[in-house]
């Protein structure tokens, strides 16, 4: 069965016609040409898919583009602002964040959730209980990117990077 | 044999292809822009051995959006089947569990998916045999010819020096499947333009993929080109040719257009290898002053009925350690399994897994520290060929790692207790030969004063484009900024892949010697005056004839602080640090990432990896990153690398040693024998689980 949607992707008004089994993730790839989110798993287990939905962190694997009519999407190409790339693409580079690249765009949206949940105080598994504030100590950071998996093994360099940027 | 002054090599530079993969403009494989393809789905075999009686796809060919359904009756005939993994639906013959069996091809991923699900496939089962165990029937000896080793080697006389040992011991280490798992799926995108095929496609050497392919389909390799710009990582799992990438190929053709294919994670667990598991005897024995007197490495391995490969996991106690009286042996089984394939540092891995725990047993049963029982036992050359080292780094790396570690010299396990965690300390060596294959490469000087470099390497993660760019700046003794390099593409001039951490010795290597080639030209036919049309030179390097007078390895030492919780007995490796000799570091910023990425995968194998067989149906039970699990960001705390200075000239034109593969070895080890020094109770069986009641 198709349906028809209208999202906004990196601030462009998008319409177009889907099957109701075609995920946000095969959306984003196969109809818009859009490949910075990556298909690593297709099942939510390794986070490679990771973009912004409506500003908070999903992977898009696992949402089905027909739930998310109207929704508003900013994948790692819609980061940047004026050509400026954002502060964490920066950091990933300079602290070398990465080596394949295939988890990158994925870690850099959840990266970027992140830093806006510990800002409105979202705590994790391991903020201390009753805590009022979310400071991004190493172990928060490795706690709340742990849904994105880098098999190069660059999680060091990533909590680096994210540190770096990090308030 | 170093033949430029080192300006650009070994500077921290960033990862050149680093802003096109922050930003998402690097495209890899399966997102490479092909107008009106079509989708390739799967079907695979849901029996370990035995053959297809009938195949129904009524169903999924009545789906709208069904362009065609590929089985062993309408398949194309290859013209070469002599490659078995390449071999794909050219009989009703199923071999192991999950081999390709169908396959559909549809206008959407969708239909492609739900058109498989709709396939009957009707077997007639035999009974199938998928376990590996100690003293099995069926073991044998492999055939040096097919598996290019010796399987077995004697020195002296291991069973006599043990009898007469003053202390010795005699264990046993088990690995368990492990696979490779690198996060961008196997993808390939097949198309034909008349008899030729393009086929964009995920690997480790685009040449090799070539050459497989045109053979497969009986075609002159020129007529096939293979691209692979970005490669999200690869382990070894994307070295080899596999099936899939002559089905896309196979499907392409049937059906007149262009065909993209990508495994899911489930399918890739049964199609493009695995790492056998290993049982690894060792017996160990030392005399009055805790030297070997002798060391014997016995392992059993398995292989599938399809092909014979051998994971060569004793090799490495061939050269490591001295002692008189010596024995290496490998036996294999051959099951009703996928063929495993080969797993970042084939044999070394789990080799120096087995060795480097069975040196720290029998450091402390002959009331040694560990490290200055490694030291006594360093041998002046190396015991199994008896050739010089070009260098061996590995006691400078155990004395100055010791150091920056602060590593406790002791004889016996710690037991230190912090609060409710057991803390101990592990230290153990890595080790991995250091070789180079023949390559070819361009080099052509513009008079813009720019240059361009070709050759058909490839970056699969590893930091190639960045340090080969380095590479050819100084040999080329010109900025960095000045040099383009082309390399992930069969049209380039030939050379062979990113595997057995020979990449950069070897391209590196046909770039110097290329840049050299250009001088001379330069100097000789244009007086040193570029003209318009600028001048190019191409070089063919084979073997390093170096290597027949030395033996070539790179080392290093790593210290692993294990803390386990007194209750739930999790696991922590709170400090895990390594110190390496590798030659000169080409990059020092890509370098240390390598060789962490390497620890990580190592601290990965000690504490989650297992890939279990469910023996009732022959197939990987755990076939997801659910089931299998890989290490996590929260699981890895403080991992560092460092390295000493060594100089080798032996080795390439660079100096440089492969570090791809160093950093995995010795890690699991490192991190058991400090398990045992928390706890005193030696696990010996991967991954490292404790036992409910400690």
């Amino acid at each position: 069965m198709d349906v028809e949607v209208a999202l906004h992707v990196n601030g462009t008004p998008q319409r177009l016609t889907v099957d109701t089994r075609t995920s946000l993730l095969d959306l984003l790839r196969e109809r818009l040409g859009i490949t910075g989110p990556k298909k690593g798993c297709d099942h939510g287990q390794c986070g490679a898919c990771t973009v912004l939905l409506d500003g908070r962190r999903v992977n898009a694997c696992l949402a089905l583009a027909v739930a998310h009519d109207g929704g508003n999407v900013i994948t790692i190409e819609g980061l940047a602002e004026n050509g400026d790339l954002h502060p964490l693409q920066n950091a990933f580079v300079e602290a070398d964040a990465l080596q394949c690249g295939y988890c990158t765009p994925g870690q850099i949206c959840s990266a970027v959730a992140v830093l806006d949940e510990a800002a409105a105080g979202v705590p994790s598994y391991v903020t201390p209980p009753g805590a009022s504030t979310v400071s991004l100590s190493d172990e928060e950071i490795r706690e709340r990117l742990s849904g994105n998996l880098c098999r190069c093994g660059a999680y060091v360099n990533i909590v680096r990077a994210v540190r770096s940027v990090a308030p | 044999m170093t033949t430029f002054a080192a300006k650009t090599v070994g500077a921290a530079i960033d990862r050149l292809d680093g802003p096109d993969k922050v930003t998402g403009a690097a495209r890899y494989a399966f997102e490479q822009p092909v107008a009106h393809a079509a989708y390739l789905y799967i079907v695979q075999s849901t029996i370990a051995r035995g053959h297809v009686r009938a195949i129904d796809a009524t169903g999924a060919r009545a789906l709208p959006g069904v362009v065609e359904v590929i089985t062993h009756e309408n398949a194309p005939r290859l013209a070469s089947t002599e490659d078995p993994e390449l071999v794909v639906l050219q009989s009703n013959a199923v071999a192991y569990h999950g081999q390709i069996v169908a396959a559909v091809v549809a206008e959407t991923p969708e239909v492609a998916r739900h058109a498989a699900a709709l396939i009957r496939v009707q077997y007639h089962e035999e009974p199938h045999d998928v376990e590996l165990h100690a003293g099995r029937e069926g073991l044998y000896q492999p055939d040096p010819e097919n598996v290019g080793f010796e399987p077995d080697t004697h020195h002296g006389d291991v069973e006599s020096a043990l009898k007469t040992a003053a202390a010795s011991i005699d264990v046993t280490y088990t690995t368990p499947h492990e696979h490779n798992n690198p996060m961008e799926p196997h993808a390939t995108i097949a198309l034909w333009e008349g008899d030729s095929l393009t086929l964009y496609d995920a690997n480790q050497g685009p040449h090799a993929i070539r050459g497989d392919v045109a053979t497969a389909f009986g075609l002159e390799p020129e007529r096939v080109r293979v691209i692979s710009p970005h490669v999200g990582g690869g382990f070894g799992s994307k070295l080899f040719t596999h099936g899939h990438v002559v089905l896309a190929a196979m499907a392409a053709k049937l059906v007149a257009r262009p065909v993209k294919l990508a495994l899911t994670r489930q399918q890739m667990f049964a199609l493009v290898g695995y790492r056998t598991p290993t049982i690894q005897r060792m017996r160990l024995g030392t005399d009055n002053d805790g030297r070997l007197v002798a060391i014997a490495h016995d392992v059993t391995v398995q292989t599938s009925k399809i092909e014979e490969s051998v994971e060569t996991a004793a090799v490495v106690t061939r050269m490591m350690y001295a002692a008189p009286n010596r024995r290496t042996s490998h036996r294999l089984a051959r099951l009703d399994v996928p063929t495993p394939t080969i797993m970042r540092a084939p044999g070394e891995c789990p080799g120096v897994y087995a060795l480097e725990c069975a040196m720290d047993e029998m450091a402390l049963a002959c009331e040694r520290d560990p490290i200055e029982f490694r030291i006594r036992n360093e041998p002046e050359r190396d015991p199994g060929s008896g050739k010089p080292f070009s260098s061996r780094g590995l006691v400078a790396c155990l004395r100055e790692g010791a150091q920056r570690f602060g590593w406790q010299p002791h004889t016996a396990p710690a037991k230190r207790r912090d609060g409710n965690w057991l803390v101990g300390t592990g230290v153990a060596s890595s080790t991995y030969p250091t070789r180079r294959r023949p390559t070819t490469a361009s080099v052509r000087v513009n008079t813009d004063g720019t240059y361009r470099v070709q050759i058909d390497a490839i970056d699969i993660g590893t930091g190639a484009r960045t340090a080969l760019a380095q590479i050819a700046a100084d040999a080329l003794e010109t900025p960095l900024e000045r040099v383009r390099l082309d390399i992930a593409d069969s049209a380039l001039p030939r050379a062979g892949g990113a595997g057995g951490s020979m990449g950069l010795a070897s391209w590196g290597t046909a770039i110097v010697e290329a840049a050299n080639a250009l001088r001379e030209k330069l100097r000789t036919e244009f007086a040193g005056n570029v003209p318009a049309e600028g001048v190019e030179a191409y070089v063919e390097v084979g073997r390093n004839p170096l290597a027949e007078r030395y033996s070539m390895h790179a080392f290093g030492a790593q210290f692993a602080e294990v803390r386990i919780d007194a209750d739930t007995h999790e696991i922590r490796v709170p400090r895990l640090f390594g110190m390496f000799a590798a030659g000169r570091i080409v990059n020092a910023k890509t370098a240390r990432s390598q060789l962490i990425g390497g620890m990580v995968m190592g601290l990965s194998m000690a504490l989650f990896e297992e890939t279990v067989i469910d023996k009732r149906f022959g197939h990987f039970a755990n076939h997801d990153f659910a089931e299998y699990h890989i290490a996590s960001n929260a699981d890895v705390l403080d991992i560092d690398a460092a390295w000493i200075d060594e100089d080798d000239p032996y080795v390439n034109s660079m100096g440089a040693k492969g570090i791809g593969e160093l950093g995995i070895t010795g890690t699991a080890s490192a991190i058991a024998n400090a398990l045992y020094d928390a706890t005193g109770l030696r696990l010996r069986d991967l991954p490292l689980r404790l036992p409910f009641d400690i």
